[in-house]
């Protein structure tokens, strides 16, 4: 990934423009209409999925409650499998522990698996800085990379670009990253997954540090699992001679068995399959079991906090930690069906990244603070979701705590967030009406004013409520209010009056 | 104080007001969830696997158990393959029948080495039925993990019905984390193109599944 997100706009000035852009709304519009039915019919076929989900909440929130606890034991079962742990507060230190670690090896060149974690602290570009080369292999990072773009989506990064977009792109920047594309290379998606199966083969073929993220760690155990479709996740987990795994903390499930609820609920709500391709479980290195020579030699874990103790900390928010990175929620949204994933300015878009990014970066900054208001709050990802996270309840909470400020945790301490700016208006306007519906007289007379001067309101409203007025009509006055007319009429009897 | 202390510091601050529900994981979780799912004799679970793994472009064919040999060489025959990758515990006798040229998986054989090899043969930990798969644990008959990955066309054999379990649940409670596990549910595929799903990216294009009777 070579953008960033830093320094983005606030979600509706970023969402204007992909609004406008007709070929990204009919590329989402097909996309996530496609899965959202497939998606359907997949959970459909399955007469316990209510349980499924509810099995699946209460695993993640019994972990977060002593996520101490299985972390402490999650390091013991690693290590005494063999690899090595480590832990990175944030995204610095793990980037820092990463490039440190792919040097210790002498290696300029690591290929990756796809994985969020990486994305979210910037590994690529901090290793490309410390002069290591990370080739992205799953096919839609490698369309962001050779695109020099940023991802949109957690599932399919590349679902804003169409297939003669992904054409071009290689045509043009396959040869600068190795293997250039076939002559004549058409844009159906079979002969364009074709040029990155051979573009990248020769990559793992001789590739001797592999960079992975997980979707779940066993504490219990020690075993992390790789979900994957396309097979470049097997290739990077066990041709390279190190592999290093970067996971954010909140992937622990307690035991074994608790993966025989999520290997059915993710691939169902995530591809809309019974399973998924290839699915990876290894634990620490094969040292001394049978079959050496198997896998890597040297296997490290890099633990990652990175604001998930701070969203942990959040009695309402901590619920966005359940998520297992399905995109059930995106293919379902309105809104992230016409804005896109750029528009929300991190790494983690749609409804989830609405709830998660301002908690794992906090709400200082102008996207942050305007995530929590990038929905409509119909909740269809609520009811999608496989692990039953309230993501509107969760969004609601965040605007309560933008617009009137309170106590948050950031960086692990607690403080005391002031009342975001641009919300002056509508705090005043929140007082206001508090007083008149606490004052029955002066709420009368009110509508009674307003009615008989209904002629005169204008269309839009002055000043800051122009922009809350210029998506919605304003509500048309009536001649009289209902209690009035109650009262005319002795309650609706006597409509002659 | 190390990066280690600080973050467990912060999750113990962080949950101070949940983690002394002194519920223990035992009862912390309700498990209503189906063990699996549908009412089936043993050879209809094997009819599910079947129709599932045909469902996600596997190719399946079942035999007998002393057919399996014949079965396989004309599998190899049809595939033109001349080299197939040999697990080194696999079964003598499936590959007796069969004229090819056998490598065996060794310790110090390269991913290019692989690279060239035609087919790969071997048994299998488990099958899921409800969802087409079958799983790898690396043992003996079913070698490292590599070299189903690497070839082009892979040729997995599954006992019916011993073999053959209907859910997840059921699979996990037969394999070993311990081991290195690979599930596969057909060939490699990718919908990352316009969420239009295509086989065939990385991993075997080709995947045969023979479901070969148990020994009576």
């Amino acid at each position: 990934m070579s953008g960033t997100f830093v320094g983005m706009p606030a979600f509706p000035v970023a969402a204007h423009e992909a609004v406008h852009d007709s070929t990204l709304r009919g590329n989402l519009r097909h996309a996530t209409r496609t899965i959202r039915a497939k998606r359907a019919k997949a959970v459909a076929e399955v007469s316990d999925w209510a349980a499924l989900r509810e099995a699946g909440k209460q695993i993640k929130d019994h972990t977060l409650r002593h996520l101490d606890r299985y972390l402490v034991q999650l390091e013991e079962s690693v290590t005494a499998a063999g690899g090595i742990v480590h832990w990175a507060a944030d995204a610095a230190e793990a980037n820092r522990i990463v490039t440190e670690l792919v040097k210790m090896t002498g290696e300029t060149e690591v290929v990756k698996v796809k994985s969020m974690a990486t994305q979210e602290i910037g590994l690529n570009e901090a290793l490309e800085t410390a002069g290591i080369h990370a080739y992205e292999t799953d096919l839609a990072e490698l369309i962001v990379q050779l695109g020099k773009d940023r991802p949109s989506h957690i599932l399919v990064p590349a679902i804003h670009r169409n297939r003669g977009e992904i054409r071009d792109i290689f045509v043009r920047e396959m040869g600068e990253w190795g293997r250039p594309a076939p002559e004549g290379l058409t844009d159906t998606p079979a002969e364009l997954a074709e040029a990155a199966r051979l573009h990248l083969r020769e990559k793992f073929l001789r590739a001797k540090v592999g960079v992975s993220g997980a979707n779940f760690m066993v504490a219990e155990t020690g075993t992390l699992v790789v979900v994957e479709s396309e097979g470049n996740g097997r290739m990077c987990l066990t041709l390279p001679e190190t592999l290093i795994s970067v996971v954010g903390i909140e992937k622990i499930v307690p035991r074994w068995q608790d993966l025989e609820v999520f290997l059915q609920t993710l691939p169902r709500s995530s591809t809309a399959e019974r399973m998924n391709p290839y699915t990876s479980m290894w634990t620490g290195t094969r040292d001394g079991t049978a079959g050496e020579g198997d896998g890597p030699e040297t296997f490290h874990l890099v633990l990652l906090d990175n604001g998930r103790t701070d969203t942990l900390a959040d009695e309402v928010g901590r619920q966005a930690l359940r998520c297992i990175r399905c995109s059930a929620c995106l293919n379902v949204c309105p809104v992230y069906e016409r804005a896109g994933g750029h528009a929300y300015g991190s790494v983690y878009p749609g409804p989830i990244g609405a709830i998660l990014s301002p908690q794992l970066r906090g709400t200082g900054s102008e996207i942050d603070a305007s995530l929590p208001y990038a929905s409509s709050l119909c909740g269809a990802c609520y009811e999608v979701c496989p692990v039953a996270i309230d993501i509107p309840e969760v969004l609601v909470h965040l605007r309560e705590r933008i617009a009137e400020g309170g106590p948050a945790t950031r960086d692990g301490n607690r403080v005391v967030l002031k009342p975001a700016r641009g919300h002056a208006a509508e705090r005043a306007a929140m007082r206001a009406a508090r007083w008149a519906f606490s004052h029955p007289g002066a709420l009368r007379g009110g509508q009674r004013l307003a009615s008989r001067t209904r002629r005169f309101h204008p269309r839009t409203l002055p000043g800051p409520g122009r922009a809350w007025s210029g998506t919605r009509d304003l509500p048309e006055v009536p001649a009289e209010s209902f209690r009035d007319w109650w009262q005319r009429t002795s309650g609706g009897k006597d409509v002659t009056k | 104080m190390s990066s280690r202390d600080l973050i467990l510091g912060r999750v113990r601050r962080a949950t101070a007001d949940v983690r002394d529900d002194g519920t223990p994981y035992e009862t912390a979780v309700d498990r209503s969830y189906l063990r699996e799912h549908g009412d089936r004799t043993e050879a209809g679970t094997v009819e599910l696997l079947a129709e599932n793994l045909a469902d996600y472009r596997a190719v399946v064919h079942r035999c007998a158990a002393d057919a399996l040999p014949a079965t396989l060489a004309g599998l190899l025959a049809a595939r033109g393959s001349d080299t197939v990758v040999v697990p080194e515990g696999l079964d003598e006798s499936w590959l007796a029948e069969s004229g090819v040229t056998r490598i065996a998986d060794r310790k110090t054989a390269t991913a290019h080495e692989l690279d060239a090899v035609d087919t790969v043969v071997t048994a299998c930990a488990v099958a899921v039925a409800e969802t087409g798969t079958i799983v790898l644990d690396a043992s003996p008959d079913q070698g490292r993990r590599r070299i189903t990955l690497v070839p082009d066309h892979h040729i997995c054999v599954v006992r019916v019905p011993s073999q053959v379990v209907s859910s997840v649940p059921q699979a996990l409670e037969r394999l070993d984390p311990a081991r290195p596990l690979t599930w596969i549910s057909g060939p490699s595929a990718t919908s990352d193109i316009e969420l239009d799903r295509v086989e065939g990216v990385h991993g075997p294009r080709t995947l045969e599944v023979v479901l070969v009777d148990d020994v009576p």
